[in-house]
């Protein structure tokens, strides 16, 4: 549980996602209905708001986890201070036409289509007809297409792209033997992606034109579509790479949280369709004050647990009070009582970052994946523990804990060994129960949690039913308050022009100082 | 913490506070954030986007089982994008839901809807269009304009050889369809309605179109195709072990799994919505096991991971069998598998032992007859020893007493305990004997292919007999103390057959590992009372000898216990849409409401007779044999086996003789007048002369399907010989002549005169087609939609109308009824079918038509042809062509008179005949005056729901209250909590209904539980559809024993090198470049090519064809036909990924990418299911021409094993028994090629 800390300071809410990995199915399914929704135009062609990568793998855009190429996300100065990798913004200003940080569209993909009319219009030839690969850009045949979004997709090409998967990189000769892209060798799991609606976002404060901003009352981070000059800054900036560039209006473009659907109280179109039933949405409250200093932190290894502290327990009646004193409402602190996302990072801190060493406090954590237990351990006809124990040792399982290591914890295992404990702790703990055994507590107090705590874990993860894993208060309260100001008993239309809402542009003066 | 960042300072800093003179903000002390009002009318942008005026509700008819609810968006009239619904009925507060159900196929499919692959209009070949308009100013009337080009020659391969070249030319509807009528008419006049057939797949899927059609084709008496058995995805072991075509758990029911294995079934790519169930009940304790040969999907979730080489399985199961035999039988008897094995399973029955040259071998079951009683039906009830007094007796439940007067047909045993051994049978003698076993792995200790084991027998009437389970020891090597024979010594001993030693040899899967999982399967079974589930799939279900891989699953899940339990028993997914309102639909499809019987046909028999397939097919039946064997399939070869199974009465036929069935009708007596023909030698079968003109199939019409870019067996042998146009088929393939089917030496090219399909995308079927029909999408048309993966009835409903001139199936084909009954009035007119119809399951007549599975051929003398004994049923059927229109379009009046049946079960419907005239209304004149309407596919979907048992509670009970009387076991309760329920279309299209307990399932969803099969069975003791009225571990049929498949058995996969001449499975070797085409200068690397398994798993990016040219999965796999490979593979003919190569074998040719990845074993390719060759396909460098699909290098081999009937639950029903159309045992060579490409 996080630390209270004696004084409060801001509270600010926003709405966050857990997505539990080991429930991912790898589908896609939230990539293309995000797409249908949102991206299916020209302009936007090669944009995924919402990904999924296989790893280990390059990704999409490929090696976009390299910041030592794209300078996304922050550094920290040797005098404390957070400055934007990709350098100042005089700097930044002097490249605006030129760009070096910026990935090309071969970096994402060629975007392509076929020449489908062919089918139905071909006159009597010789063959049977085709559609034949054309780029969804030029209009030019494409003989052969090299590249796509999502090429990694379950170790296709592996043995050729894998070993440049970043982490592969950075980790190979650490743990050497666990990847080597060998048959008996094999392990995968996947990555949805979208964009982390960071605390601290470099993409917002890469803009020259201030013309993006976190939403004051959800935490959403947009490109304010009119504001936007096209300068790509932000684009560099983030180190998901989750802001495009559309081509077709020279603006940049990026996940919504689905923004229109979050106002009325319904899941962001990736979770709700998320078959897997592996996401989660919910209400984080936090201290405002703190996140300058949390991204700040000098050990990279304590930025999940400096990030951690800035959440505030909406159980605690001073978090309530200092939530209410700084304007949340009362339907926004019920439902942080009642968020998913809160206990799975904070409760039974079973989620994780991603990439916290980016610095900049992503918003979308991710409870990482078991896997099965490698050939030798099987072969020998032991799992490697107590031979009543049916569920593998921690350390015996596929994906070596240093590639996720690297991937949630910036490279701390220890944090990552707890979660994968505790899932496997509550499978052992469960197991008894489903086979009508005596509830063994000593199970789940290995792990830091009662056996209530457990099974209240078991029902979020496994049960998971809609209104528990989406817990999403609308803003019905601004618009009624809207409704008020207009005076129902004028004769005028009483959905009258609603007051501005407020925003909060993140400027960090820490990386003007540079 | 660490030291505070110092405050601001600088030209930065001063900027920021500057600014915030400048705009509304408001700057904290630290200078880290700005807060700005207002600026947020740009996020309209995105508001607007999300608008939409109205969001309906329908769902998916694709052949998958997903039956997934989806909300349809539509703005301005136009389909936007859809997600899933979450509105399913909750299952319970203590376990996860339905919702939401989906997957990223389903998401895409918006894009169809008007994509430039939309078929808008109808369309005809130009060539044809042509012909047809001038013969029809020539002559006037459409059906003689229709016979003058099909009685010219030249110009019928004219227009037939243009099929599949482009040149589709726009047509009106009214032309299209008054040709396709005017070529119906013309068929059946000139050679017989059973020369037009009718496929299209899984009813579930969308009942009301699947009907339309059939409906149609049964009306004209005209075959509809079977296609789950052609799929391959009908699992034979079913119908052998269970007597059910197939019953499985809903995904729901997956939780209730204390262990699970998933064995050639990948969850995630195939079973999408549900896999989600698997993932949440590993939180809940259940290990999770993987069987496959690559690092396939679901094994991410797994425990463990066990990778045999491919086609290997039943050895692995097989040797967990026998560490469940041992451990949990001999060794220790656990009480919960014995008992559940004594009541439920064949294991404590008798069988006889036969002596031949070879010594004892396991021969039939002991009947009531072999004892000398001579009660009713005594050579269909079987026997066992009563432990009780030690004497022979027969239990209630056997398939006698089913078809018997008395209420015996249960599985309530009384005081009778069955005796599972002869071992220590105190009334007997002690005596044991070895009996023969066949073993047909190859190895190097297998040369006689013979293994003696010792079994202890008692006398009876003279002869040894022994048990069941005395066999099932053996047979797994199981030794026990005194008896003779070989047996291993541990369970590391590899020598003889059985041990997970053995298994290891021929998996690679290491013998502790199988020890172990075979160990905590059993313990936890015997733990959760029956909880372990292997869901199996096409993986390990679309082999030659899949049965055989099935049979041994099934042998692991039935003897722990675990079949009819929540939670437990086989989930057999693959193809298994369940159609639960399924006595609705088979009245509408069938047309059982005006003509009975209709004719309905084995698929894979009917494309591998009319593509010619079977002359090339030079695997002679004997290689099958069983070294035991008594030579009866000397000579033959699949035809042959078709043949005699037809001769029989076993399989369907159709065509069925060399002789329009009309003209047959035309005699006083047509029965007679047949089976004198046909004894007197002058009327023969079609299918024994299946290339002569006269037995050409005519007509085909493909809906709802896309026979030829997906299912397609064989695919070049269909575009050369029933298509009659251009094929990669090399010119001088060996032929083989088989024994008793007529040859000739010409090949016949272009049997269809027309082929017809109805479709809303452009597909290989459509581009060959002649006629291509606009259909609706899925968002533009009224249907239903079920599956068995989830108990829901839910609707299609039109979020839009068909754009442009597309129709639904149902409009499109009352159209052509019309049509037909107009032209065929004055052809036509009313006319006598003679339709021959296999021996039919779940029926008295046909079950018990061949008493011990003895096969008898009258034709070689063997017995007299005795209509629906020895031979066929043969039913004479008036015909009113004229009036077809009219029937298509009414409930007709048979369904009063004779109710509807499903399983033997009659249900009266006189109530509903009434309720559908109100609902409906009733047709005022003509035919069908005072009858129920069906003239939109909302009457036809409230007519299927109201005639179905899951869907109408009054029928519901009333069938149980049937089988109540048949089986003396109270039932009726199981329905009765919904016996006033009655679920309307308007009520599924609402939001999803869970269906109702019915007798036309084996499981219960009473009180909300969820379904598994079997649980009728063994909560209620109901028999099985089989013999014994039990679950079969033995199969004693003559044509069983012949291939050595009595009992489970481990058969490999087939040799493609000693049967095909294909090469060897891991030859490399120099590719001969003379005769290809080396366009374009490209790189030639390496010059060899690697021989290798070749292997078709269901694509993550379509549903078979369905979606994979759909752009967003193209975007999002690889844009085009691959095939994944092992870097080992790979490297031995110089590929990298994504290198352009060429998989060639003698069937075809493909040309792909490649996908390296290390996730594939060596040795082995897949080439994803249906990847079409329509888009992004380039012509191959081997022909010239444009490259194949999946099927272009399979072909379809008949296992004799399929086409028995006619006896017990090895008795035909459509879908139920069947040739499967497997292709797993392909193999094929790759080469790099070219990688210039040329579209």
């Amino acid at each position: 549980m996080p630390r209270r800390e004696a004084t409060i300071g801001r509270v600010m809410a926003q709405i966050a996602m857990v997505m539990n990995l080991d429930k991912c199915i790898g589908c896609h399914t939230c990539s293309v209905t995000c797409k249908q929704a949102w991206t299916n135009r020209q302009g936007t062609e090669y944009v995924w708001f919402n990904n999924v990568e296989t790893l280990p793998g390059q990704g999409y855009p490929r090696r976009w986890e390299d910041q030592e190429k794209w300078k996304g996300g922050w550094e920290r100065t040797r005098s404390g201070r957070l400055r934007l990798r990709a350098g100042s913004r005089l700097k930044r200003l002097g490249q605006v036409f030129a760009n070096p940080e910026l990935p090309g569209i071969d970096d994402y993909y060629q975007p392509w289509t076929y020449e489908y009319k062919n089918l139905i219009d071909a006159p009597a030839g010789n063959d049977l007809p085709v559609a034949r690969p054309v780029s969804a850009l030029t209009g030019e045949p494409v003989d052969t297409i090299e590249w796509g979004p999502n090429w990694d997709d379950n170790l296709g090409g592996a043995p050729q792209n894998a070993p440049l998967d970043p982490i592969v990189e950075k980790i190979r000769d650490e743990v050497g033997e666990k990847i080597r892209f060998e048959f008996e060798q094999s392990f995968m799991f996947y990555l949805p992606r979208v964009c982390e609606h960071c605390l601290n976002p470099a993409c917002v404060s890469s803009c020259p034109s201030g013309a993006m901003y976190k939403r004051e009352e959800d935490g959403i981070v947009l490109v304010d579509q009119d504001a936007c000059r096209g300068w790509r800054m932000c684009v560099t900036g983030c180190p998901y790479k989750k802001v495009y560039f559309n081509h077709a209006t020279g603006k940049a473009e990026k996940c919504t949280f689905c923004f229109p659907r979050i106002e009325v109280g319904l899941p962001t179109v990736c979770s709700e369709t998320c078959v897997g039933r592996m996401r989660y949405l919910g209400v984080m409250l936090y201290d405002a004050d703190k996140v300058a200093d949390a991204a700040a932190v000098e050990d990279e290894h304590d930025l999940y647990p400096s990030q951690l502290e800035c959440f505030l327990d909406p159980d605690d009646p001073a978090v309530a009070a200092a939530a209410k004193a700084s304007g949340i409402t009362h339907e926004w602190i019920e439902a942080a009582r009642r968020s998913p996302v809160y206990d799975l990072i904070a409760t039974y801190q079973v989620a994780l970052p991603l990439h916290p060493e980016y610095r900049t406090m992503p918003m979308v954590w991710y409870v990482p994946p078991l896997s099965p237990v490698v050939e030798a351990v099987a072969a020998s006809g032991h799992d490697g523990e107590d031979a009543g124990n049916l569920f593998g040792a921690i350390d015996a399982m596929r994906i070596p804990v240093e590639y996720l290591a690297e991937l949630l914890t910036a490279g701390d295992t220890h944090p990552v060994e707890a979660v994968l404990r505790r899932m496997a702790a509550m499978r052992s703990y469960m197991r008894r129960v489903n086979l009508g055994e005596e509830r063994d507590e000593s199970i789940a107090r290995a792990v830091g949690l009662t056996g209530t705590e457990m099974e209240d874990l078991f029902r979020l993860l496994a049960i998971a039913k809609y209104e528990d894993r989406y817990v999403v208060p609308s803003a019905a309260r601004a618009d009624a308050d809207a409704l008020a100001e207009a005076h129902p008993l004028d004769d005028t239309c009483p959905v009258g022009e609603v007051a501005p809402n407020r925003v909060l542009l993140n400027l960090s003066p820490t990386r003007r100082s540079a | 913490m660490q030291k505070k960042p110092e405050h601001p300072r600088g030209i930065a800093d001063a900027l920021v506070r500057a600014g915030s003179f400048f705009t509304r903000a408001e700057v904290p002390d630290d200078l880290r954030t700005v807060h700005r009002t207002g600026g947020r009318q740009a996020e309209s942008f995105y508001r607007d986007r999300w608008s939409h005026d109205k969001v309906v509700y329908s769902t998916h008819g694709v052949n998958c089982t997903g039956s997934c609810r989806w909300k349809v968006y539509v703005k301005d009239g136009i389909i936007t994008w859809e997600t899933q619904a979450t509105d399913y009925p909750s299952v319970g507060p203590d376990r996860p839901e339905y919702e939401p159900r989906g997957c990223p196929r389903g998401a895409s499919f918006s894009w169809y809807s008007y994509s430039p692959t939309r078929v808008r209009h109808p369309h005809v070949r130009g060539e044809l269009l042509k012909m047809y308009r001038e013969a029809k100013a020539r002559l006037g009337d459409p059906v003689l304009a229709w016979a003058d080009i099909q009685n010219d020659a030249a110009r019928r391969r004219r227009y037939q050889k243009a099929r599949g070249k482009g040149g589709l030319v726009r047509a009106s509807w009214e032309e299209a369809v008054e040709i396709v009528a005017a070529a119906h008419v013309h068929t059946i006049k000139e050679h017989g309605p059973d020369r037009v057939a009718g496929f299209s797949p899984i009813p579930a899927m969308s009942m009301a179109s699947h009907a339309a059609g059939a409906r149609f084709h049964s009306l004209i008496g005209a075959p509809m195709l079977s296609f789950y058995d052609w799929y391959a995805d009908l699992p034979v072991a079913s119908p052998q072990v269970f007597g059910d075509q197939t019953d499985v758990p809903e995904s729901g029911d997956w939780w209730d799994a204390a262990y699970l294995m998933m064995w050639g079934s990948n969850v995630p790519v195939t079973r999408t919505p549900d896999a989600h169930w698997m993932t949440e009940a590993r939180y809940r304790g259940q290990k999770v096991v993987t069987v496959s040969p690559d690092f396939a999907d679901n094994t991410k979730f797994a425990d463990e991971w066990m990778h045999p080489h491919p086609g290997t399985d039943g050895a692995l199961a097989l040797a967990m069998g026998h560490v469940i035999l041992k451990e949990f039988f001999v060794e220790r008897q656990t009480s919960f598998f014995v008992d559940y094995v004594r009541t439920y399973t064949d294991l404590p029955f008798l069988v006889s032992l036969k002596e031949t040259e070879e010594g004892l071998v396991p021969h039939k079951f002991v009947t009531a007859a072999d004892l000398g009683e001579d009660t009713e039906n005594a050579q269909w009830k079987t026997v066992l020893i009563d432990d009780a007094t030690g004497e022979p007796t027969v239990p209630g439940g056997t398939l006698g007493h089913r078809w018997g007067t008395t209420p015996e047909w249960n599985l309530d045993l009384g005081d009778t305990v069955p005796r599972l051994s002869m071992l220590g049978d105190s009334e007997g003698d002690g005596e044991t004997v070895e009996v023969a076993l066949p073993r047909f792995e190859e190895t190097a200790e297998n040369a006689e292919g013979v293994v003696r084991r010792g079994v202890p027998v008692r006398r009876i009437g003279g002869r040894p007999v022994t048990t069941v389970y005395d066999l099932m020891l053996a047979q797994y090597g199981v030794g026990r103390e005194g008896l003779p024979g070989e047996w291993p010594t541990s369970y590391e001993d590899a020598r003889t057959p059985g041990t997970p030693g053995w298994q290891e040899t021929l998996t690679s899967v290491p013998a502790a590992q199988v020890a172990r999982v075979a160990r905590e399967f059993a313990e936890t079974a015997e733990k959760s009372e029956g909880r372990c589930m292997i869901l199996m799939g096409a993986g390990t279900n679309h082999w030659f000898h899949s049965e055989t891989i099935y049979r041994a699953f099934l042998a692991l899940l039935t003897l722990t216990g675990c079949q009819g339990r929540n939670g437990g028993g086989w989930g057999h997914y693959v193809g298994q849409e369940k159609c639960r309102p399924v006595t609705g639909w088979a009245t509408l499809a069938s047309a059982s409401d005006w003509t009975r019987p209709p004719r309905h046909m084995i698929g894979a028999g009917w494309f591998y007779l009319h593509t010619d397939q079977w002359r090339y097919d030079t695997l002679p039946t004997e290689a099958l044999a069983s070294p035991l064997g008594d030579g009866r399939f000397e000579g033959m070869t699949g035809a042959d086996c078709l043949a005699a199974s037809a001769r029989m009465g076993w399989m369907p036929s159709y065509p069925t003789f060399d002789r329009n069935p009309l003209e047959l009708g035309e005699a006083e007596d047509p029965v007679r007048h047949v089976v004198d023909e046909l004894k007197a030698g002058r009327l023969g079968f079609a299918g024994e002369d299946p290339d002569a003109p006269r037995n050409w199939p005519r007509v085909l019409n493909v809906w709802r399907a896309n026979l030829l870019g997906s299912s397609s067996k064989g695919n070049e042998y269909f575009l050369k010989h029933l298509l009659g146009t251009h094929s990669n088929l090399p010119e001088d393939g060996p032929r083989c002549a088989p024994r008793d089917v007529a040859w000739h030496q010409e090949d016949v090219e272009g049997k269809l005169d027309l082929l017809l399909a109805m479709d809303f995308r452009m597909t290989s079927t459509t581009l060959l087609s002649d006629v291509v029909l606009p259909a609706a999408t899925w968002y533009e048309k009224h249907d239903l939609s079920s599956t068995d993966m989830h108990p829901f009835l839910h609707a299609f409903t039109p979020a839009v109308d068909p754009p442009w001139q597309a129709r639904s199936d149902y409009d499109a084909f009352h159209a052509m009824a019309e049509r037909f009954g107009e032209l065929a009035g004055e052809h036509l007119g009313v006319r006598r079918d003679v339709v021959a119809t296999a021996l039919q399951h779940d029926t008295p007549g046909g079950e018990m038509a061949q008493p011990g599975g003895v096969a008898l051929d009258w034709s070689k003398g063997e017995c007299e042809p005795v209509p629906g004994r020895t031979m066929y049923n043969l039913t004479v059927v008036e015909r009113d062509y004229g009036a077809v229109g009219e029937k298509f379009a009414a409930l007709g009046p048979l369904v009063d008179q004779l109710g509807v049946t499903t399983k033997a079960i009659t249900f009266d419907v006189a109530e509903e005949i009434t309720y559908l005239g109100e609902k409906n209304g009733l047709v005022r004149e003509g035919v069908a005056k005072g009858r129920p309407r069906l003239d939109t596919a909302q009457h036809a979907c409230e007519a299927i729901l109201s005639l179905s048992g899951t869907s109408n509670g009054r029928l519901a009970t009333q069938g149980f209250e049937t089988l109540e009387k048949k089986t003396g076991q109270h039932m009726a309760h199981l329905a009765a909590e919904a016996e006033g329920k009655r679920i309307t279309f308007a009520d599924t299209q609402a939001r999803p209904v869970p269906v109702i307990t019915s007798p036309e399932w084996s499981g219960s969803e009473s009180g909300g539980r969820r379904y598994t099969a079997f649980t009728v069975n063994t909560e209620h003791l109901k028999p099985w559809h089989t013999l014994t009225g039990r679950q079969h571990f033995f199969l004693d049929h003559d044509w069983i024993h012949e291939v050595g498949e009595a009992l489970p058995v481990y058969k490999p996969p087939l040799n493609m090198h000693r049967l095909y001449g294909e090469p060897e499975l891991g030859s490399i070797e120099g590719v001969q470049t003379e005769g290809l085409r080396n366009r374009g200068g490209g790189r030639r690397a390496g010059g060899k090519q690697v021989a290798v398994r070749y292997l078709t798993p269901h694509n993550k990016w379509a549903i078979h064809s369905q979606y994979q040219d759909n752009l967003y999965m193209m975007t999002l796999g690889r844009g085009g036909q691959t095939i994944w490979m092992s870097p080992q593979d790979a490297e031995s003919i110089g590929v990298r990924d994504n290198d352009w190569i060429e998989a060639v074998n003698r069937n075809g040719v493909v040309t792909a990418r490649a996908i390296v990845s290390h996730k594939m074993p060596a040795g082995t390719v897949y080439m994803n299911h249906a990847q079409e060759r329509t888009v992004g396909v380039p012509r191959t460098e081997k022909t010239g021409k444009r490259g194949g699909i999946h099927n272009s290098l399979t072909r379809i081999m008949l296992k004799p094993t399929h086409l028995v009937g006619g006896y017990a639950q090895l008795t035909w029903a459509f879908n139920y028994l069947g040739p499967t159309g497997n292709q797993r045992d392909e193999v094929t060579v790759v080469r790099r090629r070219s990688q210039n490409v040329e579209y």
